[in-house]
């Protein structure tokens, strides 16, 4: 394996990365709150595909394609975020951040445990959604995988800056996450556009676990923790609150992760990762792109 | 008498009478042979658990910043306290020394590890905390689990990321002291219940006093409005980092017992990582934020009663998934919390009108 190689699939396990800390980084510009939760919607997203695809889970489920249940695996988490935000977010909107912090702890262990008691702790063996052959280059081999998550990642954060810079709504999120109470006195419905941020993350988080259990082809109910932990890191690396920032944070985490996991030690990469974390926070807390914020009294 | 106590003495008092009125059921039942030895087996890690919950509510309810990686302090204190009774089992003999010699290392190790972590963290404001946190609990294990330390005539050697085999031991006196994944077995056991039970009084005794010292005040300060705080002239990291430091060291003393009370010590998510750190965390929740004498109560009744009763063993982190949500909403929504108030405020004038006339008629008297 070359250097190019190992950097290939860094920026792939990056762009996973990039798709989660997206969603971690929408939500907290909007609600300025840290959503543990995150992790584990990846994890449900993952066993919603693996559910749906394999024949033998679900009394009466011949086994679905792999395009629908992809489509049905988005549409699951997508509703688990709104609902998550409806039922535990929302009534907190104006509690300390400790108050919320801790109910997201709360739903995460409450996901976690759900999948546990539903699909047992051992891990399932996952299928790639890919099913074509990966390309050789110059005698470099790429896998599909490497290949589809790259292109995925970079379409989806194409147009997720797009959506946001031009749309309505994304502009609309943008305001509320400057100011919610400007935002509403300007006739923006903050509720619907908050529910909507919940969903286009949760959305990605889908994506992003089918990703990941494709290249990491099992699922178990703590797949998402770790890679929901990552994400965060990365979110932080590239400035909490800015879109570009997580995108940035994600694909330079995934290329740390996997050079130092070819260069320096396997067993260390999750302490060489969270290191970066402190180190981060020691030099700029405020991450690469990240805007300083003033403090008002 | 009651009149010249203040509120805070006469809490302190309680929580006192409470751990003493504990002590003397526990070692009555010992005494005359009522206690199970599933029981019995369960009073030493009850204590721990105490421990670490009273010290964790130091960080979350008077310090009001969430500490995800309590387990990571107490994996510190359980490896450096157990590493140190290996290393000096032929030294020191008397089993009682070497014990408090290994809290005191256990505990300072461990406050060194939260200064180191709490200086950059601390410094920033948000939920920042609670993520270096969790990320130095996962650093914690990743290098225990790598480290390599063994005995010879030549001295103590220490190594990273190999094996025993490849460290070039003499092997007529080599004696393993770590491991790597395989951890540490044979360290002394110190399975006491009366030594962990000094420990607890020690614990809340030691917090208690702190939080109604000025040190406390200050902490609390902090926590209700930092930016007041800091223009009355209060240090905020200073007060931070001491309160934080002060919480690691007693979860580092969680540790030393454990490590002494568990013959093969592992680092696994379940004892040291974030499934350990969480539910010290419900510990607190769940006995009431800020409230020392709610972590105690909490800690010995969740963590006896999965054991007591089996079936809920498989469902107990879901139940307590949701009361933590649940709790969480009722105590800090307007809606709930008013609507709340109003039941136990009916639910008062329905039932105690005899007693409140007696309270009436003992303060006139």
């Amino acid at each position: 394996m070359s250097f190019l190689t190992y950097l290939l699939s860094g920026v792939s396990l990056g762009s996973i990365y990039a798709l989660i800390a997206l969603g971690y980084t929408m939500v907290y510009g909007i609600s300025r709150m840290l959503n543990f939760a995150h992790g584990d919607v990846i994890m449900i997203g993952a066993f919603t595909l693996w559910t749906a695809a394999s024949p033998s889970f679900f009394p009466g489920n011949p086994g679905l394609p792999t395009a629908v249940s992809i489509l049905i695996s988005i549409l699951v988490c997508t509703l688990l975020g709104v609902l998550i935000e409806k039922i535990a977010y929302k009534p907190l909107r104006n509690a300390s951040s400790l108050a919320v912090l801790i109910t997201a702890i709360g739903v995460s262990y409450f996901l976690q445990n759900i999948a546990l008691l539903i699909f047992g702790s051992d891990a399932k063996a996952f299928n790639s959604v890919v099913s074509f052959p990966g390309l050789e280059i110059g005698g470099m081999k790429i896998s599909a995988e490497t290949i589809v998550t790259i292109t995925v990642g970079v379409l989806i954060m194409v147009g997720l800056s797009l959506f946001i810079k031009f749309s309505k709504q994304g502009k609309a999120m943008l305001a509320v996450s400057e100011d919610k109470g400007a935002a509403q006195l300007m006739g923006i419905n903050v509720n619907s556009t908050i529910s909507l941020t919940f969903a286009i993350g949760s959305a990605l988080a889908a994506v992003a676990g089918i990703l990941y259990c494709s290249v990491f082809p099992q699922v178990s109910p703590y797949t998402g923790a770790m890679p929901g932990i990552k994400a965060f890191v990365a979110a932080v690396f590239g400035g909490i609150g800015s879109i570009p920032g997580a995108m940035v944070g994600g694909i330079l985490l995934g290329i740390i992760e996997n050079l130092s996991k070819a260069y320096i030690s396997t067993e260390m990469v999750d302490a060489i990762v969270f290191a970066v974390l402190i180190l981060v926070l020691l030099v700029k807390p405020t991450g690469i792109m990240g805007k300083k914020m003033t403090e008002k009294v | 008498m009651k009149k010249t106590l203040s509120a805070s003495t006469k809490s302190n008092l309680i929580t006192y009478a409470m751990l003493a009125v504990i002590f003397a059921v526990v070692q009555l039942l010992s005494v005359t042979g009522n206690l199970s030895s599933l029981v019995s087996g369960l009073l030493v890690p009850i204590c721990m658990y105490i421990i670490l919950a009273v010290s964790l509510n130091l960080t979350v309810g008077i310090l009001g910043d969430l500490s995800l990686g309590h387990a990571g302090f107490m994996c510190v204190g359980a490896y450096s306290s157990a590493i140190f009774s290996m290393l000096t089992k032929d030294v020191i003999s008397a089993d009682l020394l070497r014990y408090v010699l290994a809290l005191l290392v256990g505990g300072a190790f461990a406050a060194i590890f939260g200064i180191l972590i709490g200086i950059p963290v601390l410094r920033l404001k948000g939920d920042y905390l609670a993520i270096v946190t969790l990320a130095f609990g996962e650093i914690i294990k990743v290098i225990v689990n790598n480290m390599y330390i063994a005995k010879d005539i030549h001295g103590v050697h220490f190594a990273m990321l190999t094996s025993i085999s490849d460290m070039g031991l003499d092997e007529g006196s080599k004696e393993v002291i770590l491991n790597g994944p395989q951890g540490i077995s044979g360290t002394p056991q110190t399975k006491s219940f009366v030594i962990a039970f000094v420990l607890v009084v020690i614990t809340v005794a030691v917090i208690l006093n702190l939080i109604n010292s000025r040190t406390g005040r200050a902490i609390m300060s902090i926590r209700d409005n930092r930016i007041a705080a800091e223009s009355v002239g209060i240090n905020v990291t200073k007060y931070k980092l001491m309160a934080f430091s002060v919480s690691a060291f007693f979860a580092g003393v969680a540790g030393v017992i454990y490590s002494h009370n568990t013959y093969a010590l592992q680092a696994t998510t379940k004892n040291f990582g974030y499934d350990m750190s969480i539910l010290i965390l419900v510990l607190v929740v769940l006995g009431g934020i800020g409230s020392i004498k709610g972590s105690i109560l909490s800690s010995i009744i969740l963590i006896s009663l999965p054991e007591i009763l089996r079936d809920f063993q498989k469902y107990r982190m879901l139940i307590y998934a949701i009361l933590l949500i649940v709790m969480m909403i009722v105590n800090n929504n307007p809606v709930t919390k008013a609507f709340f108030k109003k039941i136990f405020g009916s639910l008062k004038r329905l039932l105690p009108k005899k007693k409140a006339a007696e309270k009436s008629s003992e303060v006139t008297q």
